[in-house]
């Protein structure tokens, strides 16, 4: 496994949920090459940067007059209504979006941040659940979705036991919950096409290093993809920066490889990751332990798929630990649990010593 | 991470449990094997309409819960959000809802898992899910009765049983057609008094147990919205209270406030509480002044047989007494009357004085008894309530009213402890 993608969302305090709109990237190409006013983008990009939400409307609906089906130009101009306190107008623009490209995630996606704003948790989920389905792999609609789960947790709550909005203990949950679910690194670390043609941009403009670089991690299967991704996409290395230290490079590998083994239930690989003193949940004994991953895993009819999110890594010396959102699917079953691992280099080998969840 | 699946299904099973736990605890009769076999669950499906909607949604809960079980959370979801789609404010599917989602993305404690939920009101809603799943697994057996209903006149065209311990109320036709014995037509969800059944004093948060009647109807737009789409005041206290020294008023039947599907199973002042869909359903059949409510703590259940012993045996007796009343012979009619007996303001000596005078003084005595009426009144004393129009005719008098009866048992022969103008 690479390095994992740049961040892809931004992150608006506005937002109740803290949802991440995916903002200013849709990188991939539609239609195929863009003509020479596809420069316009870029600017609108930095006009939106800038809070010049008029002027950026203004040159965006320009653009899109010449190419009224510009997916791109489209989702610019959601997301500068969106700016721009204009929901409805929002929500219409992402709305088409999702009608004329029912295959990107992003469309959904902020589709249901408006929806969120507006309390209409329902239909945030189900734009989400529309995202996720069209790419399993988006993590910024898991992390939405959460929260959304976590909103209408909260609301059927409200109404099963007649709490008042402001009570205490429903504040609680919700922070609890954002404890749970935010990360400041977050890293996308399911398979993804490479980032490389990402980063080698030729025609981005400069940043100001401030600012957060959002792009969406794409798919981008077609040919013009790279060029597209490349308008949309300001250089900025900034988010790929805390992922330098190669001892958490490793443990992430480490991780990939232990997914990996469970998911195609290949138990003895999935065991040799465990160090010699790992601790057993409950004192069992090592054996028995082991017996018991052999039946869980091994044992189980049909397909596991295990995958994490949000890895967060610290390396001390010769011991690390990851914390993670752990996704676990067998059957019907689909888990997404909090997983802390600590690990010990022996060896140089990273191995198992503590597996917790919460 | 195997232990948010683990726990719910514990909760489901617990749930369950509890509910097969006590199945029929106070039938006075064993039931057949197949009739204990619906009652586990495996054949009381069948049985069911297979529409839900006008079942309330005990079934769907069910179902709910054995997806739970299964760990088909997903599923479980689904279903939770059709039922409030059903009901809205359904609390229960409310909070099985929260659970389902929290469940999606930390490990849930059980049920009810909100961090500081407030656990008066959880264990409310438990309750209330252990006693639907039990109403629901447990109808009662197609081949029995209510004890209490042994006879309704013929007018009375539905009787209603509420079983407290169970929240459920029970409807039952007046099947004149088949020699007027009840017939099972719906069951419902109900609430009973916060501190349970056996009414006795004024403010007591309790249900009375006894034979009842609605006395009046009141409709929705003269109550506030506590009492939802109408309201039935019992007679309680009725006679037989009154000689228990039992106090109180304002014991209703009636509905929920507009924002709330269902109240806990123990939440009333002492009314029973229907769901206002139920309610008015029930009311549809709810004749003022003669419709039975009997309200007991646990519902006996008779055979047809036995029922129709007991039935016959009363009929017997109150016959007997009829005929002893016309052989103007006081000693045999008194034999029918307790020792105990008070009415009118007379005791057992003061009234056999009067009836000696009178039947001295009468060549001929005629009574006929018609639209008879004969419950037996739920408790530990057995006693029947025998409501009749009496036709009373003798030389110097005639006299038609409406007379209620209070027979109790004592030592194996039923006698006479009240009686007076109904």
């Amino acid at each position: 496994m690479t390095a994992p993608l740049p961040s892809p969302a931004r992150v608006s305090a506005r937002f109740p949920l803290r949802a991440k709109l995916c903002a200013l990237a849709l990188g991939l190409a539609l239609g195929g090459a863009l003509p020479a006013l596809a420069d316009d983008l870029p600017d609108v990009q930095r006009l939106v940067k800038q809070g010049q939400y008029a002027q950026a409307l203004g040159k965006v609906d320009a653009y899109l007059s010449g190419k009224p089906k510009d997916a791109q130009g489209r989702f610019l101009k959601g997301l500068i209504l969106t700016e721009m306190g204009k929901p409805a107008e929002a929500v219409a623009v992402f709305t088409k979006l999702t009608e004329d490209y029912p295959e990107l995630p992003e469309p959904y996606n902020n589709l249901a941040v408006l929806y969120a704003q507006q309390k209409q948790y329902d239909k945030a989920r189900t734009a989400l659940e529309m995202a996720i389905r069209t790419h399993p792999s988006y993590a910024i609609a898991y992390e939405n979705l959460g929260d959304v789960y976590a909103k209408l947790a909260s609301q059927a709550y409200d109404k099963a036991l007649q709490l008042d909005s402001s009570n205490s203990s429903t504040q609680n949950k919700l922070s609890l919950i954002r404890d749970l679910i935010s990360t400041p690194a977050r890293a996308n670390v399911r398979p993804q096409p490479p980032a490389a043609p990402l980063a080698a941009a030729p025609a981005a403009k400069p940043q100001p290093a401030a600012t957060p670089a959002p792009t969406a991690a794409i798919i981008a299967a077609t040919p013009g993809a790279a060029s597209a991704a490349a308008l949309a996409k300001p250089a900025d290395p900034k988010p790929a920066a805390p992922k330098t230290d190669p001892a958490a490079d490793d443990i992430v590998k480490t991780l990939n490889n232990w997914v990996e083994a469970w998911s195609r239930k290949d138990v003895k690989a999935y065991l040799a990751h465990y160090a010699a003193d790992f601790r057993t949940p409950k004192g069992m004994s090592r054996k028995a332990w082991e017996a018991e991953r052999q039946d869980r895993i091994a044992g189980k009819a049909g397909k596991i798929s295990v995958s994490y999110e949000q890895p967060q890594v610290t390396v001390n010396g010769d011991k690390a630990t990851a914390k993670f959102r752990q996704r676990y699917k067998a059957g019907s079953l689909n888990t997404s649990t909090t997983k802390t691992l600590v690990f010990v280099r022996s060896a140089g080998k990273w191995l198992i010593q503590e597996e917790n969840s919460r | 991470m195997f232990r948010r699946q683990l726990i719910l299904a514990a909760l489901a099973a617990c749930v369950a449990a509890s509910a097969h736990a006590r199945a029929h605890p106070q039938e006075k009769n064993s039931r057949p094997a197949k009739a204990a076999l619906a009652a586990s669950g495996a054949e009381t499906g069948k049985k069911l309409p297979l529409t839900v909607s006008d079942s309330g949604p005990e079934p769907q809960l069910a179902k709910i819960f054995k997806e739970i079980e299964g760990n088909r959370l997903d599923n479980a979801l689904q279903m939770t959000e059709s039922l409030l789609r059903q009901y809205p404010n359904f609390r229960l599917g409310n909070l099985i809802k929260g659970d389902l989602l929290l469940a999606r993305f930390q490990p849930i404690n059980g049920f009810g898992a909100l961090n500081g939920a407030p656990s008066d009101k959880i264990a409310d809603l438990r309750s209330e899910a252990i006693v639907r799943l039990k109403g629901y697994r447990e109808k009662p057996p197609a081949n029995y009765v209510p004890r209490y209903l042994l006879q309704m006149q013929p007018d009375q065209r539905y009787a209603i049983v509420v079983d407290t311990q169970k929240s459920r109320l029970y409807l039952y036709e007046n099947d004149v057609a088949n020699g007027g014995r009840p017939r099972f037509v719906a069951d419902y969800y109900i609430t009973q008094g916060k501190l349970g059944a056996e009414k006795a004093i004024e403010g007591d948060k309790k249900t009375p147990i006894g034979v009842y009647h609605v006395t009046s109807s009141l409709p929705r737009k003269k109550l506030a919205d506590l009492y939802g789409s109408g309201a039935y005041p019992l007679n309680y206290p009725n006679e037989w209270d009154k000689r228990q020294g039992r106090n109180g008023s304002g014991i209703w039947l009636h509905g929920t406030p507009s924002d709330t599907f269902s109240r806990p199973p123990r939440a009333s002042d002492g009314c029973v509480v229907l769901a206002n869909r139920d309610l008015d359903a029930v009311g549809k059949n709810l004749q003022v002044g003669l419709t039975p409510v009997i309200i007991s703590n646990s519902v006996e259940w008779l055979s047809l047989d036995d029922w129709n012993k007991e039935r016959t045996d009363l009929d017997h007796t109150i016959e007997a007494w009829r005929a002893d009343w016309e052989s103007r012979d006081t000693d045999r009619f008194l034999k029918h009357y307790s020792r105990r007996f008070q009415a009118n303001g007379q005791n057992f000596e003061q009234f056999a004085a009067q009836k000696r005078q009178t039947n001295a003084s009468k060549g001929w005595i005629k009574v006929k008894v018609n639209n008879l009426s004969v419950f037996r009144n739920p408790g530990k004393e057995e006693v029947v309530v025998v409501t009749f129009d009496q036709d009373y005719r003798s030389n110097g008098l005639a006299n038609i009213m409406k007379k209620r009866q209070y027979w109790i048992r004592e030592d194996g022969k039923w006698k006479i402890i009240y009686e007076g103008a109904a």
